[in-house]
């Protein structure tokens, strides 16, 4: 074997290396967006759905960049951003940190188990009058609320990777003597990122939920009380245009992670694109 | 020649609930310092529960282990281990050199030693111009071509390998066959080699070490007198191979059929 270093010129893979996507156009996504757009615009109009409540999707956005002219807006955004970047970073901090413990620590696992399964289906909303009670009505509420759902979804796919370190591996490390904290951080870390990545873009995405809710239901400054506000004072317009920043947001916040993902995990099976893989 | 390894009355039983399974019955052999030998045994003879064993990631039921006489009770220090499952050995997450770094990172080695030794040991396995590579983006045989150089890199005193080209094609694993012979005699590094293959085993070693059926012991342990400078075509074709061969091969069959070695455990 004298050819080491490169693939043999004759066949030509695919994809290599991970680059940019394809040329090809991608039409199929915006195809369904604007049918999507056509009937939010069709269907108010015609007046089948409670008549004159339904406002059509052009005036939504109109209103909408009008909204973005005024300093509330912008100041409710920056409220509700602040109360979901704060509890989703408490969330994945405290997630990490518990599900590398429990999950290198077999008997912590072990005790832990059922109270992780009692606590975790308990949905954050139930938590309200609760939260209320303790914390009050301040944006703490908010963030508890998140770092309490967002805690888990962090914490279960941390657990996940631990499971997933693969023995081979492990037994590598082992033979070549590396230390309890080499082997976090060469073995057990890097196979548990992928699934951090997971965990936090569930957690993200039910923390901007949780941001709202709570914004709507205790009235905590942000996005959620505009909402709120809009709905009682019969300014509907206005409120489907703050509903359709929240689903803006929503889409940001998921496109933002997956980008990150695709960065940081460049040698991982999900995002290399190998002709070796088989 | 002084032993190397050293192999005591070595037993190993795997127990869980309500089964026993005696994977080892009793091992003794030892290993000279500088010494290539090849273990050989049929399949689930326990070869890979005895190279656990021996590389300190299982402890036996009895027995015991030493390396240059010091008794194995984790992975020794001095120790390389290269695995079957190259693709599973290997990080995905580093580089090929970032790869044979880390172990020698946990030796403290200071770093232009470390450069120096990634870089030397890439080039003896012919894999100069890989180092900035992932170990996905390459190939099988120079995946595990990879892990040999890790191997190496770490200067180890032992150097065991469980069945290393057993997920290779035939053409790469004369290669790489060619490829640990001559590390072998340029390094002379002391190497256990595990492998079913009895033509590999024979070709390989200084030395065959045939083991039984499970619970394992050692039946036979056969000298390879062929000439230090082998070859895979003129090597494999003369009779005295075809000869240690056809013993290595009855003895096998003999382990399989669950007979006892009896002419040749003298």
């Amino acid at each position: 074997m004298t050819a080491l270093d490169t693939a043999p010129p004759g066949q030509a893979p695919p994809v290599t290396t991970p680059r940019p996507r394809g040329r090809r156009p991608r039409v199929a996504p915006f195809v369904g967006i604007a049918v999507a757009a056509l009937i939010a615009e069709i269907v108010p109009r015609t007046g089948v759905i409670a008549d004159g409540v339904l406002p059509p999707l052009s005036s939504v956005v109109a209103e909408l960049v009008s909204e973005a002219g005024e300093a509330t807006l912008w100041q409710a955004l920056g409220r509700t951003l602040r109360t979901w970047a704060i509890g989703l970073t408490a969330a994945v901090v405290a997630g990490v940190a518990a599900g590398l413990l429990i999950g290198l620590v077999p008997v912590l696992r072990a005790v832990t188990a059922s109270t992780v399964e009692f606590l975790r289906p308990i949905p954050s909303v139930a938590l309200i009058p609760a939260v209320i009670l303790i914390f009050g009505t301040d944006f703490e509420s908010g963030v508890v609320l998140i770092v309490y759902a967002g805690f888990w979804q962090v914490l279960v796919q941390v657990l996940y990777g631990i499971q997933d370190v693969d023995p081979v591996t492990y037994d590598t490390a082992r033979s070549y003597r590396f230390g309890l904290r080499a082997r976090v951080l060469h073995v057990v870390w890097p196979t548990t990122l992928p699934f951090v990545f997971t965990g936090i873009r569930l957690a993200a995405s039910v923390a901007l939920v949780l941001a709202i809710t709570g914004e709507l239901v205790i009235g905590t400054p942000g996005i959620g009380q505009l909402i709120s506000v809009a709905q009682s004072s019969g300014a509907t317009t206005r409120m489907f245009a703050l509903v359709l920043l929240t689903g803006l947001l929503g889409t940001l916040v998921n496109v933002g992670f997956r980008y990150a993902e695709r960065a940081a995990l460049g040698w991982h099976p999900s995002v290399r694109r190998s002709e070796n893989a088989r | 020649m002084t032993e190397m390894v050293t192999v005591k009355g070595l037993n190993k039983v795997y127990e869980s609930t309500g089964r026993r399974v005696e994977a080892i019955g009793d091992i003794t052999f030892a290993v000279a310092r500088g010494e290539f030998a090849c273990i050989v045994g049929p399949s689930g003879a326990g070869k890979t529960t005895l190279l656990k064993c021996l590389a300190g990631l299982l402890a036996p039921t009895a027995g015991e282990v030493r390396i240059d006489g010091t008794p194995v009770t984790g992975p020794p220090p001095g120790m390389a281990v290269v695995f079957q499952e190259y693709g599973r050995s290997l990080f995905p997450w580093k580089t090929v050199r970032q790869n044979i770094d880390l172990p020698l990172r946990q030796k403290k080695l200071p770093r232009d030693r470390r450069e120096k030794l990634v870089t030397e040991s890439l080039a003896a396995v012919g894999l100069a111009d890989a180092g900035d590579s992932y170990s996905w983006q390459l190939s099988g045989g120079m995946q595990q071509r990879v892990a040999i150089a890790r191997a190496i890199a770490y200067e180890p005193q032992v150097l065991l390998m469980d069945e290393p080209f057993a997920a290779v094609d035939a053409q790469t694993r004369a290669d790489l066959e060619d490829l640990v012979r001559s590390l072998w005699r340029s390094l002379g590094i002391t190497t256990l080699f595990v492998t079913h293959d009895i033509d590999e085993a024979v070709y390989l070693g200084e030395r065959v070490l045939v083991l039984s059926a499970s619970p394992t012991h050692v039946l036979d342990d056969v000298r390879i007198g062929l000439p230090a400078d082998r070859d895979q075509v003129t090597s494999r074709s003369t009779p005295e191979f075809a000869a240690l061969r056809a013993r290595v091969h009855r003895g096998i069959q003999d382990a399989k059929a669950g007979r006892r070695g009896t002419g040749a455990a003298a």
